[in-house]
């Protein structure tokens, strides 16, 4: 603490240690009232229009619904699959291969969560599509083109956004064996096969039910793959079926039934994350790699290199197909283009104002929660603690879309929807960013609390003077990373914004979409290009933020 | 129904990205941006009333009808055209029953006479009060509130380079390679797409769910509007698409090129009259008024069939280019009647649904 040497004049002296805490609370407690008004008004609109959904039974029993909901299940299972399998040999070689570029692999695998859904999409239609690079080398060798769209395109694509992530958790897991077991193993010659049976696997499988269910929830709630990939009602997930029920059919009582299912498979979902694996760390650590002694064997470190080469080439080239075609495209008549400045600034405001009210939400929050921590008398606010760690989760049950349908027919009574449109997306980027931020700034806050409480207490450090001295030295690197990841993550949002988007509200990603629409293909390339590279140096500054100094 | 040119950029302010290196002065600027953005153009011609009309977005695209008829209407009203352009036709339908009568548009271009029940069902609209004795459709359609400003018959559209023999009917279409693969529009949500679900309905009947079925295979996606599906065909990712029999038209006047052909099927083809009408709540009625009667004027139906690439609903300048002589003209005309559209489209889009669903 760098205020701690030298007496400090307190600007409050009455206040004692239980007012700080009762202050703290208090705002913490109005954070959890804002989310509860944001997310409980969207699901009170949704059971308000219940009411006058006459015929549930006939909904239930549709057919085309019944297909959706599987269709739901079915590509989330199979992505899954996809992604976790794939992701096996990947974590093991990446751990046992030894070259140079590890620590810019991994950095590797970090992006495609960074990058906009949007622009993936894009990018996986230039690889995999009909005439794209894949397409014509199968074609060369005699077989008939890819078809991109449907279930076949939605895998692919959630292969490339979670492969990634599994085989990141992996090595993570990989990464936490102790280094005696890497010598024993050394000095014992194990085979490879012996080595993977009893530490590898034993290691990577702690990882999976975390990576599995995780995944799974990100894919049961996928949106914007499946609106741009989907190919229609045979590929059709809850999330873009509320989408259409809106927007299409203008059918709440559909939207509302929809929404219901999704919540519950969605709660369903985080109910088994949350028993199955431990909160999952490895998103922005890049892990310390322990040293191994395996024999050296030329055809295991040749099935390595393979193995590494075809990983690396799944997930970077859609990078490249996005850069190569957006250099094509007319980069600076896009820049000066009105319509592009409009969409730039109305993004940018609305991810800052995002990402701000974000922090403004969460900070209270986990303050208030850290402060009952410290209490003397913990284990009767025990609840209490509890309602503030979940309420910053629970944007997980609810999908941005099932909050946007609930405001969107909540605003509709009152006002103009359109004209109200800003300011929904912008509460609902913020919670979606909320999950993000607190498992951000939990551990730092965690980490000052056990360093420097005790010396705060004793030296009567309360009230702004101690937000000042403890709590702003210890979070400003993690605020700035959430700060960061929230703006990233609203500048690439289309959830929320494929709702309320309209002709006098349109930010980078919706422009994006309706260029995509009209067939402005070059155009689409060159803001892809624009919205990638933004998102992911926002996503490079927070890494680096995070990382702890010792690190590279 | 046009097809995308070059897309001029104007070049006249500094690049976006500039700004964000004065972070303060970004901020106060795009705020300023929102709050005032919808008041900046207004400010700019205050003396002159605009006029606001939604329609579909390849009828505002620039290689559209869209800048051409504004300039013509703006040259005799003393007034501003403000376009609001919607994914497709069905979208604009949309979008009205959600506003509801706090819509902010005046005009309505793009609806078409399969769902002018629905949209009269809304109680938005009034009778256009235009003279339309200049317009002559086939079947002859006539309506106190919606005007026909152009029409033309839903077609399947192929690449010839990568279809050797095309359907010559519906029938074919249905059942033929499922590797030749074709793009559809969403009937929720476009015209065209809407048109195809009319068409198999008239052809098939009771029978259609089954059809679609059998033809589920050949759909390589199904698209919101028309202008994604038509990228998809001159893309090359899929060689059939839903479009019109005046599409090639396009390619052959603005590419030299026959290269996208018409497939004329045996059955007959369902027609699309192309409708426009006003809002009732609309604070200008009579520039409404003016502009669906200037719509229908020799002056407007001539941008029509070369930028809309439909064939015009009323008496030209100047006779048709060449190219329209070569299209497919259908020997049978199909439509149903607008009020069992409005009462059947509900019923139908389910069937759809639940024969391309799984």
């Amino acid at each position: 603490m760098a205020a701690g040497a030298r007496p400090l004049r307190l600007s409050a002296r009455q206040m004692t240690g239980s007012t700080d805490r009762r202050w703290r609370v208090a705002a913490g407690l109005a954070a959890v009232a804002a989310l509860a008004v944001f997310l409980g008004g969207a699901g009170f609109a949704l059971l308000a229009q219940a009411d006058r959904t006459p015929n549930l039974f006939a909904l239930a029993s549709d057919r085309y619904l019944r297909g959706v909901v599987l269709f739901t299940l079915e590509q989330a299972a199979l992505s899954t699959l996809l992604a976790v399998i794939g992701a096996l040999p990947l974590a093991v070689a990446l751990h046992r291969a030894r070259f140079p570029g590890r620590g810019l692999v991994l950095r590797l695998f970090l992006l495609p969560q960074a990058l906009p859904v949007l622009v993936g999409a894009l990018a996986i239609i230039a690889v995999w599509g009909r005439n794209g690079v894949v397409s014509d080398l199968v074609a060369t060798l005699g077989f008939g083109r890819l078809n991109v769209y449907g279930l076949s395109g939605i895998l692919i694509a959630h292969t490339f956004f979670n492969l990634p992530l599994a085989a990141r958790l992996m090595v993570a897991a990989l990464d936490g064996v102790p280094a005696e077991s890497w010598k024993l193993a050394g000095q014992l010659s194990l085979t490879p096969l012996t080595t993977f049976r009893l530490l590898e696997w034993p290691a990577i499988r702690t990882a999976l039910p975390g990576a599995t269910s995780l995944i799974f929830m990100l894919c049961v709630t996928s949106f914007t793959l499946v609106l741009t990939l989907g190919g229609g009602p045979g590929a059709t997930t809850l999330e873009v079926a509320i989408y259409q029920a809106l927007r299409y059919d203008f059918d709440p009582g559909l939207a509302v039934f929809l929404a219901l299912i999704q919540i519950g498979l969605t709660a369903l979902a985080l109910a088994v994350t949350l028993r199955l694996g431990e909160t999952t760390p490895g998103g922005f650590t890049l892990g310390r790699r322990a040293r191994r002694y395996d024999p050296a064997q030329g055809f295991v470190r040749v099935l390595d290199l393979a193995v590494l080469a075809v990983g690396i080439a799944f997930v970077l080239s859609p990078f490249i197909a996005t850069i190569v075609a957006g250099l094509r495209s007319d980069l600076v008549a896009l820049l000066a283009d009105p319509n592009v400045q409009r969409a730039a600034m109305t993004s940018g405001v609305v991810a800052l104002a995002a990402a701000t009210l974000a922090l403004l939400l969460a900070t209270p929050l986990l303050l208030a929660r850290q402060a009952l921590a410290r209490s003397a008398s913990s284990r009767r606010h025990a609840a209490w603690r509890g309602l503030f760690e979940l309420s910053g989760s629970l944007v997980l049950v609810v999908p941005p879309i099932v909050i946007g349908a609930g405001w969107f027919l909540l605003l509709r009574r009152v006002t103009d929807v359109f004209a109200a449109a800003p300011f929904v997306v912008i509460a609902t980027n913020a919670v979606m960013a909320m999950p993000f931020i607190v498992r951000i700034l939990a551990p730092a806050l965690a980490t000052s609390a056990e360093r420097h409480d005790r010396l705060a207490e004793s030296l009567g450090l309360f009230g702004l003077a101690r937000l000042r001295h403890v709590e702003w030295p210890a979070l400003k690197a993690p605020l700035a990373l959430s700060f960061a990841f929230a703006l990233a993550l609203s500048l690439g949002d289309l959830g929320a914004m494929a709702l309320f988007g309209s002709q006098d509200f349109v930010t980078l990603p919706y422009l994006l979409l309706q260029r995509m629409g009209s067939y402005r293909t070059a155009d689409a390339a060159g803001l892809a290009l624009l919205l990638g590279a933004l998102c992911l140096a926002l996503m490079a500054f927070a890494e680096r933020g995070f990382r702890p100094e010792e690190g590279r | 129904m046009p097809r995308m040119r070059p897309f001029p950029l104007s070049n006249d302010k500094e690049a976006p990205l500039g700004s964000l290196q004065s972070p303060s002065i970004f901020v106060v600027s795009a705020v300023a941006a929102i709050v005032f953005g919808a008041a900046a153009p207004a400010a700019a011609e205050e003396d002159k009333p605009s006029l606001t009309v939604y329609t579909y977005e390849s009828f505002v695209a620039d290689y559209g009808p869209g800048p051409q008829i504004k300039a013509g209407f703006e040259k005799i009203c003393g007034c501003t055209v403000k376009w609001v352009g919607l994914e497709d036709g069905v979208a604009i339908l949309n979008r009205l029953k959600l506003e509801g009568a706090s819509t902010s548009a005046d005009v309505v271009v793009g609806l078409d006479t399969n769902l002018i029940a629905e949209a009269k069902a809304t109680g938005l609209f009034a009778p256009h009060g235009a003279d339309t004795s200049a317009v002559d459709v086939p079947g002859g359609f006539s309506d106190p509130v919606f005007i026909p400003y152009d029409y033309g018959w839903f077609a399947v559209v192929y690449d010839s380079q990568a279809i050797g023999a095309p359907p010559q009917s519906l029938e074919e279409l249905v059942s033929g390679n499922p590797e030749e693969k074709i793009a559809i529009e969403d009937p929720r949500s476009s015209t065209p797409g809407l048109g195809l679900l009319l068409w198999m309905k008239k052809v098939y009947g009771d029978s259609a769910e089954a059809k679609w079925r059998e033809l589920s295979k050949r759909i390589l996606t199904v698209t919101p509007g028309w202008s994604e599906a038509y990228g998809l065909l001159t893309s090359g990712e899929v060689p059939m698409v839903l479009s019109y029999t005046t599409s090639p038209a396009y390619h052959v006047i603005e590419e030299e090129s026959d290269r996208y052909r018409a497939a004329a099927f045996d059955e007959g083809h369902y027609i699309q009259i192309e409708v426009a009408g006003r809002i009732a709540s609309s604070d200008h009625p009579d520039l409404a008024r003016d502009f669906l009667a200037y719509l229908i004027s020799p002056a407007a139906q001539d941008v029509l069939p070369t930028t809309n690439w439909m064939l015009p609903a009323a008496a030209t300048a100047s006779p048709l280019p060449d190219a329209f002589k070569e299209l497919v003209t259908p020997d049978k005309t199909l439509s149903f009647d607008p009020q069992t559209v409005a009462d059947s489209r509900r019923a139908w889009t389910q069937e759809w649904l639940q024969a391309l669903g799984r």
